[in-house]
């Protein structure tokens, strides 16, 4: 090749040599905190104002669920025909309802069966999804395609409708149990294939691979290593499920099928207020705002939890 | 060099000044505003490319090279925007140029091959239709002489049997033949300038090879003007007749490339030139090794090589692993030769190096050897005893003494595990010591890899990718194991931070008498790490010998190939030609 010619402004330059440069390169910064995924997370999470609304609501929710009392010394039961339909009055800031029970006292003590079932339902559905959607993912086989086609059967049967069917036939012991039985039966599906999908990402990481060739079994790198790394996508399908069997429930009791009578429920209010819909809408207002509100503080808590978790928005 | 020849039809005549710049880029300044403020990702970058002119920018990922590239046809992802300077294109201000303007200029002017031909085609389209489009777009020919003309320009592009390919989807493509379908597009409306953003850095060496000479000859005869953006300073060097090194968003080093390789000035192109692995013509030389007879051309472990004194630790003999893949009808299985009776022995505190291309069957045979995988057929002897007779208990003792190493240190560590956790968890796994015994062997874990005792709270996102490789280093080293198997180990790591991490494994190995099976597709790091190599090609090793003998005197034609691929290997820069 042939020296090729040097133009004027193609010369040798070089920048000012300044060596400090190059030796950040191998720093490590020591002295900001340590970042898990779950405090990263976190940060993430306090700068959102979707979180503090949501956490509020779902505090305010929780604390009238387990402590009515503080709220209200009326008793939800206690109800006297003279006062069916009644205005608000002092004491009894919602009014009345056709049975005469104060509406402000009922609200408060709904939250308790909601709250409940909605929990207890996500807690059920999460262990079962988690543990059959783990193994299924981890290693797959038969079993996982026997669980494939399960679920695929189960998505296809309409959930509403399936644990109407079934309540029906327990007509004679329902109580917040038997409702949360059946919603797990049937809610179990979406978190398993959530878990499903979301282990076999992670089990084919060089991770596991250099933990199955330090010795670790099968059994301890899913549990130590894929599942802690598969968690961020269950907690977001929980949380948000969580508002939706508080609507299964409702929608249970509006039908009559969920809690028995005795039990105070959102759902079976919301039902009986149809009838006075015209004469008194607030009979329907206020246990159906209720119901709204706490179902829209879970659905936002699941948003703000999974823009947290998104791998992508992480900082470093 | 061989020069590749085509029949080019409608060669524009490059009656342009050869002596007045087509580009020049003064004093640029891009920013990006990110939610942690505004970072500076180019300062104050000057850069000049005459007609015809091949240019390279070099520099490491980060370094703001890409950038610079991009905010010339305004290209920036996201948030990026020029703040400052100048840019002049044939005479044209782009700086503040308005959308038109880029559309006008993009394709027909300055052309662009980008860096994945994996990801840069759009799989639902065919071939042929997606350098059509680039001829519609910039009006140069429509409907049926659009047909023609794809087929002409993919043929150009060094496509065989262009008319027939151009009715194919990218699936039915190989790399190789995606990227000069990119490349086509590229020079489909024969702009002034085509800007190579690491046009084959996905590709085998010796298919990269093949596609930067034709590009080179192709854009020779249009006199169409190449920037190269590259991390490989000896491609870039063997390419470019002016480079510009780059690191942190400023232009640390200019000029003719051969004068920068020869006499470097800036500290961080010197390092580089040092480090390049294309460039470096014998091994790396242990710590004890270097303080005593620095000089010595080919320093060998220990001082007596692979000496047949020197123990032996692995055999492997016959192997082979046939996997059975899905075929085309309903439960029917074709079977494939991954491995294809492979033997070789590594002895002790040796570095064997297996080379070969992507699909070549290296990694199959590291995770035989790591017994994550069984052979089909074959037996593989650690100290005599053969793996595949090992009980449950026999095996996990076996996992102590053998190590792996993985490519990406971005996937090789637990995320949601502190670096002590990671660390620690072969110590427990294997209850060595008890809490306080860990902690120590963490400690000094750390320090043999050189890295302070503290980085043990971080977390591997905090890391850089060299931080981290040296993490999975540590944790390889954490049970004192007598061979590590490293795959593809420096592949994915810059040119310096590699440099450090062979040398690093090297000092480490002359230290603790380890013994490396060092799989990689890169010859020139084999050139520095290894003792013994092994070439691989489809399953079968072609070529074994030791590394001076492979690269002095190589006896098969397809080890010559790969000898010659190495980007740079002609640069005789140092007064060492490798025999070629």
């Amino acid at each position: 090749m042939p020296e090729p010619l040097v133009r004027q402004d193609q010369a040798h330059f070089f920048a000012s040599l300044d060596e400090d440069v190059l030796a950040a390169v191998d720093a490590v910064d020591e002295t900001e905190a340590p970042a898990s995924m779950w405090q990263d997370a976190w940060r993430n999470l306090r700068a959102r104002p979707l979180f503090w609304v949501s956490a509020a609501i779902i505090l305010l929710v929780v604390v009238v669920a387990i402590f009515p009392k503080l709220f209200t010394s009326v008793d939800p039961n206690y109800c006297e025909l003279q006062n069916s339909l009644k205005r608000p009055a002092s004491g009894h800031p919602f009014g009345f309802d056709f049975q005469g029970c104060d509406i402000y006292a009922r609200t408060i003590y709904g939250a308790r069966a909601s709250v409940a079932v909605g929990v207890l339902t996500t807690i059920l559905v999460t262990i079962l999804g988690a543990v059959i959607g783990a193994i299924a993912g981890f290693y797959a086989g038969w079993f996982d395609a026997l669980l494939s086609r399960v679920t695929d059967i189960f998505f296809a049967i309409p959930f509403v409708l399936a644990a109407v069917l079934v309540m029906a036939m327990f007509r004679a012991h329902r109580n917040i149990f038997t409702v949360v039985l059946v919603l797990g039966i049937f809610g179990w599906p979406q978190i398993a294939r959530i878990t499903r999908g979301a282990v076999m990402s992670v089990k084919n990481a060089d991770f596991i691979t250099a933990a199955k060739a330090l010795g670790a079994s099968r059994p301890a790198a899913l549990v130590r290593h894929v599942m802690p790394n598969s968690l961020a996508p269950i907690i977001v399908t929980a949380t948000v499920s969580l508002g939706t069997f508080i609507v299964a429930e409702a929608t249970l009791s509006f039908l009559g099928l969920g809690l028995p009578p005795s039990v105070v429920s959102w759902g079976a209010d919301v039902a009986k207020a149809q009838q006075q819909l015209r004469s008194y809408p607030g009979i329907l207002f206020y246990p159906a705002g209720a119901l709204a509100l706490t179902v829209l503080g879970f659905i936002m808590m699941g948003d703000a939890v999974r823009d947290a978790l998104d791998p992508k928005a992480r900082k470093r | 060099m061989s020069r590749t020849t085509v029949e080019l039809t409608d060669t524009q005549a490059p009656l342009v000044d050869r002596n007045s710049p087509l580009l020049q880029v003064r004093n640029l300044d891009v920013s990006f505003t990110t939610a942690t403020g505004v970072v500076n990702a180019v300062r104050g970058a000057d850069l000049t490319i005459y007609p015809g002119q091949a240019v390279a920018i070099v520099g490491e990922s980060g370094s703001g090279k890409s950038t610079l590239a991009h905010s010339i046809i305004n290209l920036l992802p996201g948030t990026g925007r020029v703040t400052a300077g100048s840019i002049l294109f044939d005479g044209r201000e782009l700086v503040g140029a308005d959308k038109k303007t880029f559309v006008g200029l993009r394709g027909k002017e300055i052309g662009l091959v980008p860096q994945d031909p994996m990801t840069n085609l759009n799989p639902v389209w065919k071939i042929g239709y997606q350098v059509k489009e680039a001829l519609k777009a910039n009006g140069i020919a429509s409907g049926r002489a659009a047909m023609t003309r794809v087929a002409e320009l993919l043929a150009e592009a060094g496509l065989p049997d262009a008319a027939r390919r151009a009715n194919q989807y990218p699936h039915e493509f190989s790399g190789g033949m995606r990227q000069r379908a990119l490349i086509a597009i590229g020079l489909a409306a024969r702009p002034k300038l085509l800007i190579a953003d690491e046009p084959t850095s996905a590709l085998d060496v010796t298919v990269q090879r093949k596609i930067l000479d034709h590009l080179e000859g192709l854009t020779d005869q249009l006199g169409t003007a190449v920037l190269f953006i590259t991390h490989d300073l000896g491609l870039a060097a063997e390419r470019a007749e002016h480079l510009v090194v780059m690191y942190r968003g400023q232009v640390v080093e200019s000029g003719p490339a051969r004068k920068i390789l020869a006499d470097p000035q800036h500290p961080y192109t010197k390092r580089l030139v040092a480090s390049a692995p294309s460039l470096a013509s014998r091994r790396i030389q242990s710590a004890k090794e270097r303080g005593e007879r620095a000089t010595e051309l080919l320093a060998i472990t220990h001082g007596d090589g692979v000496s047949p004194a020197r123990q032996e630790l692995i055999r492997v003999e016959h192997l082979t692993k046939v996997f059975e893949l899905r075929g085309g009808g309903a439960g029917a299985t074709k079977e494939f030769k991954a491995v294809d009776d492979v033997s070789f022995t590594v002895r002790r505190g040796t570095t064997m190096a297996l080379v070969g291309e992507s699909g070549s069957g290296k990694s199959t045979v590291a995770n035989i050897m790591l017994n994550l995988l069984q052979p089909t057929e074959g037996k593989i002897y650690f100290e005599g005893t053969d793996l595949h007779s090992l009980d449950r208990k026999g095996e996990f003792s076996f996992r102590r003494r053998v190590q792996p190493i993985f490519q990406n240190p971005y996937g090789s560590l637990d995320p949601m595990y502190s670096i002590f956790r990671t660390l620690e968890e072969p110590l427990r796994i294997h209850h060595v010591g008890d809490k306080k015994a860990r902690e120590k062997r963490v400690r000094e874990l750390l320090d043999m890899v050189a890295l302070p005792a503290s980085t043990m709270r971080r977390f591997p996102n905090e890391l850089s990718g060299g931080q981290r490789q040296r993490i999975a280093v540590a944790r390889a080293l954490a049970l004192e194991p007598d061979v590590i198997v490293c795959d593809e180990a420096v592949s994915a790591l810059d040119v310096l931070v590699q440099a450090q991490i062979l040398t690093l494994l090297n000092d480490l190995q002359a230290e603790l008498g380890l013994t490396y099976l060092f799989i990689t597709h890169d010859l020139a790091v084999v050139r520095q790490i290894a003792d013994e190599v092994s070439v691989m090609q489809s399953g079968r090793i072609v070529e074994a010998a030791t590394t001076d003998e492979v690269f002095d005197n190589p006896r098969e034609e397809y080890t010559r190939e790969l000898l010659n691929a190495i980007p740079g290997a002609h640069l005789d820069v140092f007064g060492a030609p490798p025999a070629a």
